[in-house]
């Protein structure tokens, strides 16, 4: 007993106070931020280049929806393009997720795109039913880590269930592979009205690198509205719990 | 053993031009591969077969532990529905190989007991073979039932189904349906032509292994293009490997807490998993390490604040990390449920071909780190660690015991990066690889041997890519493991061995 008092008070207090306030590592790979437009030539050499055409030309943008954030167009351009460690990346307009040249803005929700019934019902309680839809693993160990002992996202009432029945909502990773497409759709089925529907990772929301697959599906997506976007490679968990208490109109 | 019948690669990564590898009749190409595989020192790393122009190209590539060589041969077929003799009927192990080369291309193999479906990809040959007919075994009788589980699972996982057929609570006979993670890697390795989609296509194939494909897609592009990186980077890259290990293994030794239902153990250790890959991300701005592989050269090169950081972090780890598993493995509550659970015999190790953690568990001292050394593990070989029960306590050991080796090998290494020469060499995306060459690059990540590789055309572009995790055969090591088992114990088994399911799925 004695050894395992000698643990607990080691261990101490692991969790995040505030959720909303953490300030991340520098070299966190965030919201990026365009200071100055780079010419022409420029902008030619780093559209080509970007792995997932998340580099818009015209006019010039970043679109994090489809971003791997590999940050290789900072390395091309560093006195045009910077990385910022800002994490509160989510929102529920597909729009708001292109970082447009010379603004530096956060990337906030748009308050008119959230269903009444999202606020109404899940805002003390919102239970969640994760599918992974060809996600390689990487959002699915940040989820989980949405809920451990650092960032416990349990203390708002947010929680992953083991079954679609018992939740509000579904969480896709992945960018939804046709072997996924069936078994998606009939666990979406499954949860009861009203739900939601989150993307979490680039992977979800533009299919990113797999984007053009014969082996992706992402039909289901064309059915639904999403309500909520939380990009990254994999999403932070601080992306993800941010997103969601904006969403649920929780945050201050 | 005849010479010119194969073609012997003594260095894990060195390319061979294609013409150079022997092509052999059906019948010489599987007496050799017998003959090959019956040495216990030996087993296969790659076997596949891929088109080209109007054949089937064959390529089998045989890793020796103690030569560190890897025997390349190969054998082509006109005729791709032509029914082979199979390898499986002598050598179980290489039932995987078989089921793929029969799912992509039809080819039919005579005395396999098993053809399959491995992961159904979109360009499969039966295109009857749908996610939903998969060929499960049954066994009809009034006493039996069968329990199936998944794609979506209870937890936050990656999908996959699992059929039973239990007596009562006892598992009879487990089957694991994959191939709802297809992507389609391979192809679009292909496809996307283009050095750096390849680059993060490799980081994207298992998000718990980043470093380790990142690292074998690396390795085999440098070996292709001829290219030497410094000694400095190299150590990086080793450092970075085990810090992915050290991760992954504290983590998984939170999740057989949960699972047992141990919260002291899984939170101490949640936290200390969070210590190690915040310092992945200190280093280079991602937690899983994406970014920080790159050919050639490196966006993040080390920093003495960071080395010094990451020292200080590994000292505090490793100190309560040591505290918290002392506890675990002596109390009684954790041990009547690890203890003889889930064994995997050598037996069966050897029969299903395991790799990695599911092999050293059974006291098989197989790692790519000793036997293939790659990048600073050629001037540093790892000793492997082994366990010998092969139940959950084995695989929960051989984590702790691999997780303290490697904080150890870190610390070792800084020492080295000290005295290597800085290198801010930056990343290099434009590389000329050799022409008509096949070149097979192995890295030893946290779960086993993960290989890598490729077949270049006359420009040097590549024609064909070929991706091997190591769940690729320890899957089939899980479903032995599990029977005679209480059914209830099958998420512990599964836990403890933590096998990808994207990774098999590519």
């Amino acid at each position: 007993m004695f050894k395992e008092l000698k643990i607990i008070k080691q261990h101490g207090k692991q969790f995040v106070p505030d959720l909303t306030a953490v300030e991340l590592t520098p070299l966190f790979r965030g919201r990026p931020v365009i200071s100055s437009l780079p010419d022409n030539k420029e902008i030619e050499r780093v559209v080509r280049f970007c792995p997932t055409r998340a580099i818009l030309p015209e006019p010039f943008g970043i679109d994090l929806g489809k971003c791997v954030f590999c940050k290789e167009c900072q390395f091309m351009l560093p006195d045009k393009i910077v990385f910022t460690n800002d994490y509160k990346i989510a929102t529920n307009d597909r729009k708001r997720l292109v970082v447009q040249g010379g603004v530096d803005k956060t990337i906030e929700l748009n308050p008119d795109l959230v269903r009444r019934e999202i606020r109404k019902y899940f805002k003390n309680s919102l239970k969640l039913r994760q599918i992974s839809a060809a996600g390689d693993n990487s959002c699915e160990m940040e989820l989980n880590a949405s809920g451990n002992v650092n960032f416990d996202m349990g203390r708002y009432g947010i929680e992953f269930v083991a079954s679609p029945r018992h939740a509000d909502g579904i969480v896709i990773t992945g960018p939804i592979s046709e072997n996924m497409a069936e078994a998606t759709q009939i666990c979406y089925d499954a949860t009861p009205d009203p739900k939601i529907i989150i993307l979490v990772g680039t992977d979800a929301i533009s299919g990113g690198i797999f984007e053009g697959s014969q082996a992706v599906n992402r039909s289901f997506l064309d059915k639904y509205p999403v309500d909520l976007y939380v990009p990254g490679n994999p999403a932070h968990p601080l992306t993800f719990i941010n997103g969601i208490l904006s969403m649920l109109g929780k945050k201050k | 053993m005849n010479e010119k019948n194969y073609i012997e690669i003594l260095n894990n990564g060195s390319p061979v031009l294609l013409k150079n590898i022997p092509v052999l009749n059906y019948p010489d190409f599987y007496n050799l591969l017998k003959e090959m595989l019956s040495d216990p020192d030996s087993h296969c790393v790659a076997y596949y077969a891929f088109p080209v122009e109007n054949m089937l190209k064959f390529i089998c590539c045989i890793a020796n532990d103690k030569t560190s060589g890897i025997a390349v041969l190969s054998h082509e077929q006109k005729n791709h529905e032509i029914a082979l003799l199979s390898l499986t009927s002598e050598i179980f192990a290489m039932h995987v190989y078989e089921r793929e080369i029969h799912e992509n291309f039809g080819v039919q193999f005579r005395n396999h007991p098993w053809l399959k479906p491995i992961r159904y990809p979109s360009d499969r040959f039966y295109k009857g073979n749908v996610m939903n007919n998969y060929p499960f075994y049954q066994i009809e009788s009034e006493e039996l039932h069968e329990v199936g589980v998944g794609p979506v699972h209870a937890g936050v996982i990656e999908p996959g189904h699992f059929r039973f057929i239990c007596n009562g609570e006892k598992v009879l006979h487990l089957e694991i349906q994959l191939g709802y993670q297809h992507r389609g890697i391979e192809k679009l390795m292909i496809q996307k032509n283009d050095p750096f989609q390849r680059m993060i296509l490799s980081e994207s194939i298992a998000g718990d292994s980043v470093i380790a494909h990142g690292l074998a897609h690396t390795g085999l592009i440098e070996s292709l293009a001829e290219h030497n990186v410094s000694e400095r980077l190299q150590i990086e890259r080793n450092i970075a490997l085990e810090l992915e290990r050290i991760a992954i293994h504290i983590g998984d030794t939170a999740a057989l807490c949960m699972d047992v239902a141990y919260q002291l153990g899984q939170v101490v250790n949640e936290a200390l998993r969070t210590t190690i890959i915040n310092t992945t991300q200190l280093w280079c701005g991602n937690r899983f390490g994406k970014g920080l592989i790159r050919p050639g050269g490196s966006n993040y090169p080390s920093t003495d604040d960071f080395i010094k950081s990451m020292l200080s972090t590994l000292e505090e780890t490793l100190r309560r990390y040591e505290d918290i598993t002392d506890r675990i493995y002596s109390l009684p509550s954790v041990l009547s449920r690890f203890d003889g659970i889930g064994i995997l015999t050598q037996g069966q190790a050897k029969l299903t071909g395991a790799v990695g953690m599911a092999a050293r568990i059974t006291g098989i001292a197989r790692d790519i780190r000793k036997s293939h050394p790659f990048q600073y593990f050629r001037q540093h070989p790892v000793e492997p660690v082994t366990q010998i029960s092969g139940d959950v306590l084995a695989r929960g050991m051989l984590r702790n015991l691999e997780a303290r080796q490697s904080i150890g090998l870190i610390k070792q290494w800084t020492k080295k990066l000290n005295e290597a020469e800085e290198s801010n060499k930056k990343p290099d995306y434009n590389y000329k690889l050799q022409p008509e060459s096949f070149a097979i690059s192995l890295t030893e990540g946290w779960r086993g041997e993960v290989c890598h590789s490729a077949v270049t055309g006359k420009n040097g572009n590549i024609i064909h890519y070929k991706i091997k995790d190591p769940s690729f055969h320890n899957w089939m090591a899980l479903a032995l493991a599990v029977r005679n088992q209480e059914i209830s114990d099958f998420p512990v088994c599964n836990k403890s061995f933590n096998l990808s399911y994207c990774g098999n799925d590519l």
